[in-house]
């Protein structure tokens, strides 16, 4: 746990100090609304195609930090001086995502009232969308930090990481749409199929939680 | 058992580092070749060689950093690569990047070194090395706006927070001023009483506090494995040339 904090810590006074990735996510998400708002010329969006624009918007902001979140360890030796202590590879790993989760958070606060304000009639699904977008959060990190894993140490990690990643979020984004297309409904908030999608999203997040628990530590060996 | 011992009977049970057939490949270039040297506790080893000798090759694999391609390798009684666990924690190393994060300030990158390695006094520790080095007034300047030579010092701290049993050394008084070489010499010199492997283009200075030398040719092979007393000018002269 020592190591799992010192990273976070590490981090996040790291993105305090540069501002490198959650503005940056903030500033792509709010200028994906405005033109979201002229390019398909609409005041209001409702249903599935609000969870579209809100969720694609979430994920694209995230691939911005998700292939910045590995540079420090690369550029600075980071990942040699994790390496040269006696700290079990998981800690990174747990480490990252929590970033990743904090950074996300961030994001959300800033652009799901945004998107409110530029798309949404009516605002009551946003308490229950909370729910949907902590899932969807949580898989984006445990999938996007085992990606930049991968993607960090190659030369085109910039094209790398996306072409990795985004496949692999297909059925983050088709049960997250499930769970939040009805909740922003044009007559307010519906919640036939939510729990299903939600179950769904946990099983996701559940897998490829496992998964990076399983192979980090030979990710980082190698 | 002495190195030269060590030499001629192989693996002793005391050995701090015990190398036989070591060997790495990137890809279809060999960088080391069949690499065999015992060392002891508290002896310095001193590798020498020519510009892609395979010097910082060798010292990365005894970080636990870079797997071998063949050969075994015996670190502090852990057979590398599949007991790595048990030498970390052990090793400092002092390579080409300081492995402090440029955006952090001295005093808080040795925190965070402190916290991964677990110390309790971690604090008191890095003051106590800073005052040594002579940065103290640095700990709270980013690592990014040092001058080379004190990021090496910051460097040099960092190494020895843990304080390590084994040493790894590449190159370590590079951008050091003789004022600031002459600080961390108690520390990372012949004197430190660690067990030490170091990295060097300067034969004369590191010949003179080696108890063993490995000397390195161009291509990765051998040239001279054994006691310092018995390198031979022309040892170092056919590695350099070839």
């Amino acid at each position: 746990m020592r190591a799992f904090r010192a990273i976070v810590a590490k981090d996040l006074r790291v993105e305090l100090r540069t501002l490198e990735s959650v503005p940056a996510m903030a500033l792509f998400a709010v200028t994906a609304f405005i033109l979201f708002r002229y390019g398909l010329d609409r005041e209001n969006l409702a249903g599935s195609l609000a969870a579209g624009v809100l969720l694609v918007t979430i994920l694209f902001a995230a691939v911005l930090a998700i292939n910045r979140v590995f540079v420090a360890e690369r550029e600075q030796g980071g990942f040699e001086a994790i390496r040269l202590a006696p700290v079990d590879g998981t800690s990174l790993y747990a480490a990252k995502v929590v970033v990743l989760i904090v950074y996300l958070a961030i994001l959300e606060l800033i652009a799901v009232p945004v998107f409110a304000i530029f798309f949404l009639d009516e605002w009551s699904g946003l308490g229950p969308l909370c729910a949907v977008l902590a899932l969807a959060d949580l898989g984006l990190a445990v999938t996007g930090v085992l990606v930049s894993s991968i993607a960090v140490s190659s030369r085109s990690r910039d094209l790398l990481g996306p072409l990795i990643l985004l496949p692999l979020a297909v059925p983050l984004m088709i049960a997250a749409a499930g769970a939040a297309a009805p909740l922003l409904a044009a007559g307010g908030p519906e919640y036939a199929d939510f729990g299903r999608w939600l179950a769904v999203l946990a099983l996701y997040d559940m897998t490829f939680l496992l998964i990076g628990y399983a192979v980090y530590d030979f990710l980082l060996e190698d | 058992m002495s190195t030269l011992a060590s030499f001629q009977h192989g693996l002793a049970e005391t050995d701090a580092i015990a190398l036989r057939g070591l060997s790495h490949d990137y890809g279809d270039r060999p960088a080391l070749r069949d690499v065999s040297i015992c060392i002891a506790p508290g002896e310095s080893l001193v590798v020498l060689g020519p510009n892609g000798a395979g010097k910082t090759t060798l010292l990365r694999i005894l970080a636990t950093l870079l797997r071998p391609s063949a050969g075994e390798a015996e670190v502090l009684g852990a057979s590398l690569p599949k007991q790595a666990w048990r030498a970390r924690g052990k090793i400092g190393f002092l390579g080409h990047e300081p492995l402090l994060y440029r955006e952090l300030t001295v005093a808080e990158n040795l925190a965070f070194h402190a916290r991964l390695h677990g110390l309790e006094r971690g604090a008191d520790r890095a003051r106590e090395l800073l005052e040594q080095l002579g940065i103290r007034g640095y700990a709270g300047e980013r690592v990014g706006e040092l001058s080379a030579g004190t990021r090496q010092r910051a460097a040099v701290c960092r190494a020895l927070l843990h304080d390590p049993e084994l040493l790894l050394l590449d190159e370590p008084e590079a951008h050091l001023d003789p004022r600031a070489a002459g600080l961390a010499e108690p520390l990372i010199g012949a004197g430190a009483e660690r067990t030490r492997v170091l990295v060097t283009h300067d034969p004369e200075a590191g010949l003179a506090q080696a108890d063993a030398v490995l000397l390195l040719r161009r291509n990765g092979s051998v040239a001279h494995a054994g006691p310092a007393s018995e390198l031979s000018a022309a040892d170092l002269d056919e590695a350099y040339s070839r």
